[in-house]
């Protein structure tokens, strides 16, 4: 069976972007504003320039990284099963991450979400099959804004089930993190056996490494829990404004990424990702949905596949849309990265629910994102030619008569020849349509929204694990000026 | 001085020539021409030709940005001699711009220096990751009206408020406006920090921008 396969770039030009990715490693080099990263990349034997903060990496160092990085991971859910697959093309979905904003159904305006409607996203993202993993999507703006990193992942352990994409704002809270993530694990070396979360760290382009980038990144490595790299060149505005000349500028990112993190802890895993996008040139914001955004998104996951045997886990933020509201456009841009990432074998693809350029967050985009997900996972599965015959049988047993639908054959393949989709895409005849309200996509959306953080059944933690929980975000809590946590709802 | 070295010197701009326009510029001191006299009526009527392409939707920002490389470009010459000559070019205020301390983004508040520059206003440009003390001592050297500054992530946005801060002690407050942007701000939080000025583009910059030095 052939799996759909999408790639840009010829083996010789995905050479031509590694060669001059390496180049630029050399000269300019990538600046470092970190010193334990310096000193890391200086003692391995990069030229480091301390007063520019400009680090050169020879290639044989990059090569040596890249040696020990490895090719697949697995992240866990809750109950330790392997849930997604980081390596291959296997290709997976989370929420889009970090929205400050929620958008309310019919609502022009959007707001500063609260506890509440993280509650609800959580149920929300855990209730759909088609979503494999969590993220911490919305912002809390009912806790003070330094805190707001770690309490988004507080939330998550206490509603989810599901692995989990997370990323810290700062570098002090990496440790908190870690710690709820370790309370939940058991221990340090069980949540690095059986890792439940990865997290973004977000190079600036470009060749920038910020001091928070570079210590979550050590941090991560050195705990072994998996890093994401989200290097995000803006075509024509902070990177070349061809995409192979930006797929080229995210190659160095990385490349330079995996070359700290491996020498901060060789082996420990790491994504070649990105949230790169074109940039409009009108208003000089940066179109998520634009069709060059998502063609670099598939070009720098071939070179990632491509630059080692093996390959690296890729990741990158697709299936979002610029609208402020749920609309056409909201779709067609959605539907497009979905899909095309998948074609392209993206192990993660962050952005289901996200609007207005990954800052907003719908939960009535998240259920008609899964709809488009379910959709592109079908699509790369290909076509089945595993039958033989491939219809003669069915063909002749069927004959003139044309009735499919009493065959067994029809029976036995029906369900898993197409993705089936929920009431959320719209298939009735008209009249039935109007009968049930004649409601479009966002309406029908909402509805299945409600229906299912109503049907979200609450997790059977530990009442001690809970408690453990509350204890070490209550005490972290009270270092920022917050001495009680928002109260939540029942569980 | 002739029309056709003032068109020379305006099509410098709408081209976004930067070598052009510094060639011209001196052309014209070569030939003793009088230097506020080819800023306004030679390359600042460019720059409005710019502006108003780009408003129409013909021009895009690098064209605009580029276009304000040009007029850079020919007033990094120009200026020297019109100092020389006692004149000083009018402007309709001076801007200490930067990220603040932590932020090492750059785009957006380039963007705003220069849709600023190109609509009249003088910008300092500090860069990235400057701190309180660099805003502070920078208003006060160049006797600035307004200070605009950048955060783009919500971790450096409490910077902001630092260098507001600084500047009162620096005793500047009276007389400097503050203008804050960057993705996470917002009109609720310049309030919250006591900053004259917020827009969420570079275009609303201006609008902003002009409003603070009318006032």
């Amino acid at each position: 069976m052939l799996r759909p396969k999408l790639k840009f770039l010829t083996d010789a030009t995905v050479d031509r972007v590694i060669e001059e990715a390496y180049s630029l490693l050399l000269d300019p080099g990538v600046r470092v504003h970190y010193d334990e990263a310096l000193d890391l990349l200086a003692e391995a034997g990069a030229d480091v320039d301390r007063a520019s903060r400009v680090a050169r990496i020879p290639r044989a160092l990059v090569e040596k990284a890249l040696e020990t990085a490895p090719s697949s991971f697995y992240l866990y859910d809750l109950d330790g099963n392997p849930k997604v697959h980081y390596g291959g093309d296997d290709v997976h979905y989370d929420p889009g991450s970090a929205a400050i904003e929620i958008a309310d159904y019919g609502a022009k305006e959007s707001r500063v979400p609260v506890t509440a409607d993280c509650e609800n996203y959580v149920r929300l993202a855990e209730m759909l099959p088609q979503i494999d993993a969590v993220a911490t999507s919305i912002v809390c703006g009912d806790v003070p804004q330094a805190m707001s990193d770690w309490y988004r992942l507080y939330l998550l352990l206490l509603y989810a089930r599901k692995p989990i994409v997370t990323g810290t704002f700062a570098i002090e809270t990496y440790a908190i993190m870690h710690e709820l993530l370790v309370a939940v694990a058991g221990s340090p070396a069980a949540l690095a056996a059986k890792p439940r979360a990865v997290f973004d760290v977000c190079p600036s382009p470009p060749l920038l490494w910020s001091d928070i980038t570079c210590a979550n990144l050590i941090d991560c490595a050195r705990t072994g829990v998996p890093a994401e790299l989200v290097s995000m060149p803006l075509m024509g505005a902070t990177g070349p404004a061809t995409v192979i000349g930006s797929a080229v500028q995210h190659c160095a990112e990385c490349l330079s990424g995996v070359t700290i993190h491996q020498l901060a802890k060789a082996g420990s895993p790491i994504v070649w990702g990105g949230s790169p996008a074109s940039f409009d040139m009108r208003t000089g914001t940066t179109p998520m949905g634009a069709m060059a955004t998502m063609m670099l998104d598939c070009t720098y996951a071939q070179v990632g596949k491509s630059i080692k045997p093996g390959g690296l886990p890729t990741h990158a933020y697709l299936g979002m849309s610029d609208t402020k509201i749920v609309d056409a456009q909201t779709g067609l841009e959605s539907a497009s990265g979905a899909i095309l990432g998948a074609l392209a074998g993206v192990n993660m693809m962050s952005g289901p629910g996200m609007l207005d350029f990954e800052s907003c967050f719908s939960l009535e985009k998240l259920v008609i994102d899964s709809e488009i997900v379910g959709m592109a996972k079908r699509l790369v599965k290909g076509v089945d030619d595993s039958e033989e015959p491939l219809a003669l049988t069915v063909m002749r047993e069927v004959g003139h008569a044309g009735n499919f639908l009493k065959s067994t054959h029809t029976r036995r393949n029906f369900r898993r020849e197409d993705y089936i989709p929920t009431g959320v895409i719209d298939r009735d005849f008209r009249q039935t349509w109007f009968d049930k309200g004649a409601l479009d996509a966002p309406a029908r959306a909402h509805r299945r929204v409600q229906e299912l953080i109503a049907a979200y059944e609450p997790l059977a933690l530990a009442p001690e694990l809970v408690r453990e929980l509350e204890t070490i975000a209550t005490r972290h809590a009270r270092t920022y000026g917050l001495d009680k946590l928002p109260g939540l709802s029942a569980r | 001085m002739s029309e056709e070295l003032f068109k020379r010197m305006a099509q410098s701009v709408i081209d976004g020539d930067v070598e052009a326009a510094g060639e011209v510029a001196q052309e014209a001191l070569d030939l003793g021409q009088d230097p506020l006299e080819a800023i306004n009526k030679g390359f600042s009527a460019g720059m409005d030709v710019v502006g108003e392409l780009y408003s129409s939707g013909e021009y895009f920002l690098p064209d605009l940005i580029l276009g304000g490389e040009a007029m850079k470009a020919a007033l990094a010459v120009l200026e020297p001699a019109l100092l020389a000559t006692g004149q000083e070019r009018k402007v309709l205020g001076t801007v200490v711009l930067g990220s603040v301390k932590g932020d090492i983004h750059e785009i957006g508040k380039a963007l705003v220096g220069s849709m600023l520059a190109a609509n009249g206003f003088k910008v300092f440009d500090l860069g990235i990751d400057i701190e309180a003390e660099q805003f502070v001592a920078k208003a006060r050297e160049v006797n600035a009206d307004i200070v605009a500054l950048s955060a783009l992530l919500t971790t450096t946005m409490l910077r902001q408020r630092e260098v507001i801060e600084h500047l009162a002690e620096a005793g500047l407050r009276e007389r400097v406006k503050v203008m804050v942007g960057g993705c996470p701000v917002t009109q609720a939080w310049a309030d919250t920090i006591g900053a004259e000025g917020y827009a969420e583009d570079a275009a609303g910059a201006v609008t902003v921008a002009r409003r603070l030095v009318a006032a």
